[in-house]
């Protein structure tokens, strides 16, 4: 179980690598694929069945076809590289990994050695029971965000605008 | 069975979470930068389980859960304007859409 996440942490980190250094949008695109595959094997380690599936047939199912498919019709091909200034180029790269290497330090420092609740709560009918009791509302509401979203896509889409 | 460490997990999400920070900044293209978004999206469902499974509490994936409803939400308007936006001015390099008008 231990290897398992470390393999596909690794595989995670090295395709969202390919996700922003490549210049092509398809590459990306297939890159972030393989990211959320990944992420979806160590949900099942840490035992989130029920996510880990939802992930391959939402995301990398549905939302990414979606990308590739908006890819494809704009006919997106390698970016052109813009005119950034000196420090930008020299200072963005230390600052950037300087922040986030702070950041992955003190939540390692304060986070190690917790100890988890040895009967998780887990399961598709678990979930199903808090969803329909505790977060009905909340559930009813994404409803209505979903058809907003599906009205506002097809305005948007529409030729004049 | 041994259970991955909290901080493990973090550490993942944090490092996912500053990849597609970086990613956010430095592309050019405005559909990887929806990429980079969909990805830190992502880094943070990776720690609400991690969460989720450490206090064996649900709601951490009921959380993730919504989640994904809300970037599928947000992925289906965002590439719509993307199409819009692409239609109006031709091009898909953010420096040229500097100005709100169209």
């Amino acid at each position: 179980m231990l290897p398992l996440f470390y393999i596909f942490g690794a595989v995670a980190i090295l395709a969202a690598l390919g996700v922003i250094l490549q210049e092509t949008p398809v590459y990306s695109a297939l890159s972030l694929i393989v990211v959320l595959c990944s992420l979806a094997v160590v949900y099942l380690l840490l035992g989130a069945e029920f996510l880990a599936v939802i992930q391959v047939i939402v995301y990398a199912g549905a939302i990414m076809v979606l990308f590739v498919l908006v890819i494809m019709l704009l006919n997106a091909r390698r970016e052109t590289t813009s005119d950034r200034s000196r420090m930008a180029r020299w200072l963005g790269a230390p600052l950037l990994v300087a922040f986030f290497g702070q950041f992955a330090y003190a939540v390692w420092k304060h986070f190690s050695g917790w100890e988890a609740v040895h009967t998780p709560a887990t399961g598709p009918q678990k979930i199903g029971e808090v969803l329909f009791r505790s977060y009905a509302l909340p559930f009813e509401l994404t409803s209505i965000l979903i058809l907003v979203a599906i009205l506002g896509a097809v305005v948007l889409a529409k030729k004049e605008i | 069975m041994a259970l991955v460490p909290l901080n493990h997990i973090l550490a993942l999400s944090v490092i996912l979470f500053g990849l597609g920070a970086a990613g956010f900044i430095i592309r050019r293209n405005i559909i990887t930068i929806f990429m980079c978004i969909e990805l830190m999206l992502n880094a943070v469902n990776l720690a609400f389980i991690g969460f989720s499974r450490y206090l064996g509490d649900v709601d951490g994936q009921i959380f993730v859960f919504f989640v994904i409803v809300v970037a599928a939400a947000e992925a289906a308007v965002g590439l719509a304007i993307i199409i819009a936006v692409e239609r109006n001015r031709k091009t898909l390099a953010i420096d040229e859409m500097n100005s709100m008008k169209l």
